[in-house]
Formats: structure tokens, C-alpha cells, sequence
């Protein structure tokens, strides 16, 4: 019960109002604007740009992770190197937002201490470096559990039974692994789709994805703010993650057959 | 006045917002009109925009905390005038006509002029078009997103004007920082005073009280002020009209009015800005000499972006400014 009353206040009920102001307009009455506003293409843009860069962002991080994850497991479980790496990654999922970005900014900036990358304003690339900085040590930290759960009695059990690795990999870690690994590159997919701090800090002078331009609707001082408006895109996006979610309980149905 | 200050010392307590420290000498204000009056200042989010100021007026409305007075840009002063009351300070007179609300909903507090700020390792810059030369590369930003911030949409318009195009129609500056961005000039950072302390902003479209060597803190640091197209902006002040501590709102008023020496038209000017009486008070001799002379100087008539011309602009901007750009 207490978990219900948690998820009210806190979820469904921002969600309604969110739902319910997309549907007005700023004098407060109901509006069908807002929503058609999703069509026009600088807002498309926006939705196409979150997407890319969550996309892109979660599938490098969830690649990436897992093989670090699984390099850093199979080694001693009480070794310093894990131990070492366990720290680092907890502390560099949570390093984002200006500090992150600023430390981009500073190394590999136009005027960069460390060389001028000419591709670190290029979206969705330049920020998607950026973004790798905490996904892929995200993903180290919620998959390396997963990774400890394989044991090495089934490995063993396989090879004894001539399974090569190529074979104990796809018959046997893959779909053991597949429920965990899709979970937590979701995850990694809502992260990099609600990020804002460090977008925002990479650049400000131009929208690429939604939350810039929520924050614009909300702040802007030159005429251009309207609440209404940064509803409507918030709606948007509970409605791709509402996508995901789905698409993501089907694959989760079908990678976890094995388990009923 | 004497019965206003005995009021505002009764309230004891004055909510402000959005008032950086280090902008337009409003450090010193707040910290000089405490200790004058014996008021504790509340200092809301610093750093915040005009459109968070009347914000915080609707959503705080009626508690304590909702802010008593707001210094917003024209055109969210013009858009929320329902939410002040009027109040015409002891110097009102020494306000131009076309600076004020005739019933004193509003007035415009101090200003300046669109300058480009930049470091002193590119020598000396005396015309628009050298920063589309390559040894600007990622070096040129604005002060916020123009669809968003006042001052960026003021930078478009400087370029604009330079450029050939006219304070009703944005669009040549727009294409302007399109030529920047090919050229690979643009530095898509919000320039800051730590941003420019830090390098990454080398050349910076804003206000000049805020592109100061003074103001940004760095010895090799210039200003240009274009010639012949001097494109002003001021701020607004205005009460809100359910103020939590209204004598204490009115009494900052006439403090930020005042023409005295140590009052806050002066202090404004101390800052790098030019406070809106400051004509009268050249004329009548209470304008502190000194800090006029380091303004940087200005040539031509000044512009002042009509509320249409501005509207335009930033429709323009919302529809125009993310192609160009990225």
C-alpha cells in the first residue's frame, strides 16, 4: 500500500497533470494545438534527435559495459581490479551533468586543452562520447550481477559435454544473459533519453532533443515561453518510453521462454 | 518616505530573484540596501531567467516566499503586466516617458548596448565579418539560445543590423550565424563569465556591462561596441501585486532610484551599466563622473527593439534558428 501511494504522488500523478495540460492551451481552456504541434517538423526533429542519441548511446553503453563487465567478473571476485573497477563505475554513473560535459569541453573543446576535436559538436556523435562516460560504467554496475550469476559449474558442464565456446555461448550464456542484458539496456535507454544537465551543458544555443526544448518553452524570456507547450513534449515522451516498455515486455516474454 | 521606511523595517524581510551578484553591481546593491535599512534579503535562484521570475510570482503566489520584486526583460514585463502594481518612485520625473508605463506598472532600471567581448590574442577586432576568418574557430558564442534568452536574441540582431538588415526583420542575421557555423566559428556555449575565465568563450556577443574586462574578471579582455548601429536594451522592474512585504518592495524601488551618490542609479553605473536616469542625472550633476567615463563609448542613434519588433524576431528565430544552426 505504501508502495501505491509512493508511485501515485510521485508517478501517475505528474503524469496526469502532464496529460491533462497538454490538452490546453495557455488561457487555459482545451486545445487540440499542442498535440498537433507534435507534427511540425523543428518538434519531429527534436523527437527524432532524442531518440538517436538515446538509441545510440544505450546500445555503445550496453555493449561496451557487458564486455567490460564480463572481463572484470571473470577475474578473482575478491581482486583488487574488481574491487577497483566496482568503485570507479559507481562513482562515473553518477559523473554528469556541467561537470562532466565541462571536463569535455576543457580536453577536447573547439578550445581545448588536449586537442580541438572538430567532431565534438556534431550530433548525435560529439555527445554521444559525452554520454558513453556514464553508460557504460551504468552498465557495468547493473549487469555485472547478472554476469555472477553464471556459474562456472555450466560452463564446465558444457565443455565436458565437447561444447566449444562458440557453442556454450550461444546455447547457453546468451539466453541466460539476454532477460538481464535487454532490462538493463533499457535503463540505459530511458537514461539517455531523459538526460538533460549535460546536454545542456555541451552545448545551449540550439535544441537537439526534447528537454532543451521543454526548458526553452518553459524559460524562454523573448516571448516564446509556453507551458502548455512543454507539456505536450513530455507527453511525447512518456509516450516513447510507454513504446519501449512495450517492445521491451515482448522481447523480455520471448528471451525469458527458458525460464517457465 | 520616513513612514515607508519604519514599514518596510517593520516587514523586516525583502524577496528578491534572479539577481546574479556579479551583474550589473547587484552584489553591492543588495548587500548596501541591507545594511542601510536593516532588511534581510531573501536572494532567490541567482542565476535564473526573466520567465522564472514571473514564474515564481504565479506559483509562490501568496506565501511568504513569492518574490516582492522582479528585474525582467521588456518583454516578459509587457506580457505579465496583470501580475504588478503600480508604484511611481520619488525621482519618477527623471525616467524618459518612453522608458515607463505611464501608470507605473513598470520602469525600465538601467541597460546598455549589445558590445562583442573578446580576448586580446585576436588583436583587435573593428568590423563583424573578420570573425568568419579562420583564426576564429569555435571561438564566437552568444549569451544563451535566442529562442530562449534576451541577450542571444539581441546578439542575432546585432549581426543582423551589421549585416545590412533591418530591426523588423531578423533573418540576415540568422543567415549570418549560419556563415559562422559553416565556417565553423560558432562556439554553441552560453558564454559566462566562467566560461570566458576559462577560455572557451574567446569571443562573446552580450550586453556591455557584461562583456566588461571589469565584469568578466580577465586583464586581456576588450570591447567593441559597433559603430554606428548601437542596439540598446534595458530591464524592467516591477512590483508584485501581492507582494509578501510591500513597503519593503516600494523602499528597494526608491533605493534602486535613488540618485545619491551611494544609491542604486549610481551603483548600476558603478557596475558597468547604464541606469535609466542616467541623462537627468548628468544634467543635474548627481552622475558619478568617473564610472561614466569607463563605459565604452557609443556612436550613432540608439535602437531599441519595438515589442513587435522583437515578437517578430523571435518568431523568426523559432522557426529559423535550429536549421541554421545544427
Amino acid at each position: 500500500m505504501p508502495f501505491f501511494a509512493y508511485v501515485g504522488v510521485f508517478l501517475l500523478l505528474p503524469t496526469g497533470i502532464v496529460v491533462y495540460n497538454a490538452f490546453r492551451n495557455p488561457n487555459g481552456g482545451f486545445s487540440l494545438a499542442g498535440i498537433k504541434a507534435l507534427g511540425n517538423p523543428e518538434i519531429r526533429s527534436l523527437f527524432v534527435g532524442s531518440v538517436e542519441l538515446a538509441l545510440i548511446s544505450s546500445l555503445f553503453g550496453a555493449v561496451f559495459g557487458a564486455i567490460l563487465a564480463y572481463a572484470v567478473a571473470s577475474g578473482d571476485p575478491d581482486g583488487v581490479v574488481r574491487r577497483l573497477y566496482l568503485a570507479v563505475s559507481g562513482v562515473l554513473a553518477q559523473f554528469g551533468g556541467v561537470t562532466l560535459a565541462f571536463a569535455f569541453l576543457v580536453t577536447i573543446g573547439p578550445v581545448g586543452l588536449l586537442l580541438h576535436a572538430s567532431w565534438f559538436y556534431n550530433f548525435p556523435w560529439g555527445i554521444m562520447v559525452i554520454y558513453a562516460y556514464f553508460q557504460i560504467p551504468l552498465m557495468v554496475l547493473v549487469f555485472m550481477p547478472a554476469i555472477d550469476g553464471l556459474k562456472v559449474q555450466w560452463r564446465e558442464a558444457s565443455e565436458n559435454l565437447g561444447a566449444s565456446a562458440w557453442q556454450y555461448w550461444g546455447h547457453v550464456g546468451a539466453p541466460l544473459l539476454a532477460p538481464a542484458f535487454l532490462g538493463a539496456a533499457l535503463l540505459l535507454f530511458a537514461n539517455g533519453l531523459s538526460a538533460f544537465a549535460t546536454a545542456e551543458a555541451w552545448e545551449n544555443q540550439v535544441g537537439y532533443i526534447v528537454p532543451q526544448q521543454i526548458s526553452i518553452a518553459l524559460n524562454s524570456e523573448v516571448g516564446l515561453s509556453n507551458a502548455n507547450e512543454a507539456d505536450v513534449l513530455a507527453l511525447g515522451m512518456v509516450i516513447i518510453v510507454a513504446i519501449v516498455m512495450t517492445g521491451y515486455a515482448l522481447l523480455q516474454r520471448r528471451a525469458s521462454r527458458w525460464l517457465r | 518616505m520616513s513612514a515607508l521606511i519604519a514599514a518596510a523595517k517593520k516587514e523586516g524581510t525583502l524577496n528578491v530573484i534572479a539577481l546574479p551578484p556579479t551583474w550589473a553591481n547587484y552584489g553591492t546593491i543588495l548587500k548596501d540596501f541591507s545594511a542601510k535599512y536593516g532588511i534581510k534579503i531573501n536572494s532567490a535562484n541567482p542565476d535564473g531567467t526573466s520567465q522564472q521570475e514571473v514564474n515564481a510570482i504565479k506559483q509562490e503566489n501568496g506565501t511568504a516566499a513569492a518574490p516582492d520584486v522582479v528585474d525582467v526583460g521588456q518583454a516578459v514585463a509587457l506580457a505579465n503586466t496583470s501580475l504588478f502594481t503600480p508604484y511611481k518612485v520619488a525621482t519618477w520625473s527623471s525616467i524618459p516617458a518612453a522608458q515607463k508605463d505611464a501608470n507605473g506598472v513598470w520602469y525600465e532600471d538601467y541597460g546598455g548596448y549589445m558590445a562583442i567581448g573578446y580576448s586580446t590574442k585576436f588583436g583587435t577586432i573593428t568590423s563583424l565579418n573578420q570573425l568568419l576568418g579562420p583564426k576564429f574557430k569555435g571561438a564566437v558564442a552568444l549569451n544563451g539560445d535566442p529562442t530562449s534568452a534576451n541577450a542571444g536574441l539581441n546578439g542575432v540582431m546585432l549581426a543582423n543590423l551589421l549585416s545590412g538588415g533591418t530591426p523588423s526583420d531578423i533573418s540576415k542575421g540568422v543567415a549570418w550565424f549560419h556563415q559562422l557555423k559553416q565556417a565553423g566559428n560558432f562556439n554553441p556555449v552560453s558564454a559566462t563569465g566562467a566560461t570566458i575565465k576559462a577560455g572557451t568563450t574567446p569571443v562573446v556577443f552580450n550586453w556591455d556591462y557584461l562583456n566588461l574586462p571589469s565584469y568578466v574578471g580577465v586583464s586581456n579582455w576588450k570591447v567593441f561596441v559597433p559603430p554606428g548601429v548601437p542596439l540598446g536594451g534595458y530591464y524592467t522592474q516591477a512590483i508584485n501585486k501581492n507582494a509578501p512585504h510591500p513597503a519593503a518592495a516600494r523602499l528597494w524601488e526608491e533605493f534602486l532610484y535613488s540618485q545619491a551618490a551611494s544609491g542604486g542609479q549610481n551603483l548600476w553605473l558603478l557596475g558597468g551599466a547604464r541606469p535609466v536616469e542616467q541623462l537627468a542625472m548628468a544634467n543635474n550633476g548627481t552622475l558619478n563622473k568617473t564610472a561614466a567615463a569607463k563605459l565604452p563609448p557609443v556612436s550613432g542613434t540608439p535602437i531599441f527593439l519595438s515589442q513587435s519588433q522583437a515578437t517578430n524576431a523571435a518568431n523568426y528565430l523559432s522557426a529559423n534558428w535550429q536549421k541554421a544552426i545544427s
